[in-house]
């Protein structure tokens, strides 16, 4: 079998995907008078990379270091001892314990749900936060799993043949968030 | 590592990027031991046999906890206290536990070969926890993720394993491993317990204790066995002593200043190590069981397999 891969329209651009991101900042700061309580947990790989731009944001516009944390959701997957190659494991790295913080839980695409539930067992693994939000770049449908964001950058309707992309400069070469088609053609 | 790969018999079938992949994915694995919940859900559902029909203390334990870490379901079954005292099989016991929908056996056998025998005949993956004098291939797997966490890299650094290279399963997997890896070995100890033809281990030979502890990164000792020294390969233990116990005023005269020690345990004090050289700063024997977790945990998690349809996310 062949999967393709075909591009068929960009949903943001580089300028667009920049106040995406600030409006979304601006919503975290309105819900929070007391910023400097919030605790930013990226999920590993491209959700890192947004909450550390939602972090310099957030820094901009009132001053506030905000404490970062990383996290790789491999071994919490529920499909890992399927057969197939394993993926790669990347290391979770939280800078200070995170029992008792307001966690804001950051990643690239929202779809069936089944990466965030993997991020909530895995930070309840690591301690008692007492709030967690979740914020993402794409919420798109198709959920499996009653789990919603709070943080939008944008909202798309699409197909199970359709696909999000979220590129990014650091992993990607470019910002940008493109909608693909998936063909299987059997041979 | 190879997706179609089952079982893990030796180091003698790894290739170097499977050895590669299973150091790094124990690094990731190493965190979750740091953690205060020391526990993740990766391997819920699978069930992992530990066959030990040798006495064990660090490998059992550690692949016990490894098991327990991913939060697999595990049962241990020893030599002495199973039905092969009532004279059944090797085979008829491994037959009766796969029986049980085990997905994963840890075995450590006295005959060199018995995992890869049952590997063959299982469906089961099959894990190689030492077999006679054979292959120990988690062993040399937490040595060389312990030097590599020390130097950094592993390649060209220069290793000394002295002792029992005869009837060592360590020396035989760890040999092997380093070759893969790129570093440079000699082996040392009484000419009787050097194996005859070294040739397939790409190894220089040194019967000089003194001369073969100079200049090298790491000094690694075997402990001698007993239990396989039926026929006299040494005229006594006290001989042994005089000629190759690392005692720490050798180690200060010919050995580099920023040299380590590392042993697979058990160490016997005083026969091949002496008590202040394994206490001291140079020693990474405590290093090397801890590493020993973590391995597990990486081999278990790379050989688990069960079909799920389904995660794109």
């Amino acid at each position: 079998m062949n999967v393709k891969f075909i591009e068929k329209r960009v949903l943001m651009d580089e300028e667009e995907m920049g106040w995406a991101l600030r409006r979304l900042a601006c919503e975290v700061i309105e819900d929070n008078p007391h910023l400097e309580t919030i605790y930013i947990i990226g999920i590993r790989q491209r959700g890192d990379i947004l909450a550390e731009r939602i972090r310099k944001i957030l820094k901009e516009l009132t001053h506030w270091d905000i404490k970062l944390g990383v996290l790789d959701i491999t071994l919490y997957r529920d499909d890992l001892t399927a057969y197939g190659p394993k993926p790669i494991i990347g290391s979770t790295y939280f800078p200070s314990p995170i029992d008792g913080e307001d966690v804001l839980l950051v990643d690239d695409v929202i779809y069936t749900g089944r990466t965030v539930r993997a991020a909530l067992d895995e930070i309840i693994d690591y301690g008692r936060p007492s709030r967690i939000r979740l914020a993402v770049m794409v919420k798109r449908s198709g959920r499996e799993l009653p789990i919603a964001s709070d943080y939008t950058g944008v909202s798309v309707d699409l197909s199970k043949h359709e696909e999000v992309r979220v590129c990014l400069k650091e992993t990607d070469g470019e910002d940008s968030v493109k909608i693909v088609e998936v063909s299987s053609e059997s041979e | 590592m190879n997706p179609n790969r089952k079982d893990l018999l030796g180091i003698q079938d790894l290739s170097k990027e499977e050895i590669g992949e299973i150091l790094t994915t124990a690094e990731s694995m190493e965190e979750i031991l740091k953690r205060p919940i020391k526990k993740a859900p990766t391997l819920r559902g699978i069930t992992i046999a530990n066959l030990f029909f040798e006495p064990s203390t660090r490998t059992l334990n550690s692949f016990a906890l490894a098991e327990k870490r991913l939060s697999a379901d595990s049962i241990n079954l020893s030599a002495s206290s199973s039905s092969v005292l009532k004279g059944e099989t090797l085979l008829d016991t491994a037959k009766n536990i796969e029986a049980m929908e085990v997905d994963i056996i840890v075995i450590r056998h006295s005959t060199p070969g018995a995992p890869h025998f049952l590997a063959n005949r299982l469906d089961a993956s099959v894990v190689n926890a030492g077999d006679g004098c054979h292959e120990h291939p988690t062993q040399a797997l937490l040595d060389l993720m312990t030097i590599k966490k020390k130097f950094s890299k592993i390649k060209d650094l220069e290793v000394a394993i002295i002792g029992d290279i005869k009837h060592s399963r360590v020396a035989r997997s760890l040999i092997l491993g380093l070759n893969k890896m790129g570093a440079k070995v000699t082996v040392c100890g009484p000419p009787t317990l050097i194996p005859q033809w070294m040739d397939p281990f790409e190894s220089k030979v040194e019967y000089n204790f003194e001369e073969v502890l100079k200049g090298k990164n790491i000094l690694y000792l075997l402990r001698i066995q007993k239990e396989r020294q039926k026929e006299s390969f040494l005229p006594s233990i006290r001989e042994y002593i005089k000629s190759y116990c690392l005692t720490y005023e050798k180690l200060k005269k010919f050995a580099s200043p920023d040299v380590v020690i590392m042993h697979p345990g058990p160490i016997n004090r005083g026969v091949e190590i002496e008590s202040r050289v394994a206490d001291s700063e140079y020693s990474l024997i405590l290093n090397q069981v801890i590493t020993g977790v973590a391995i597990r945990m990486s081999i278990l998690y790379l050989l688990s397999k069960r079909k799920i349809d389904g995660f794109n996310d």
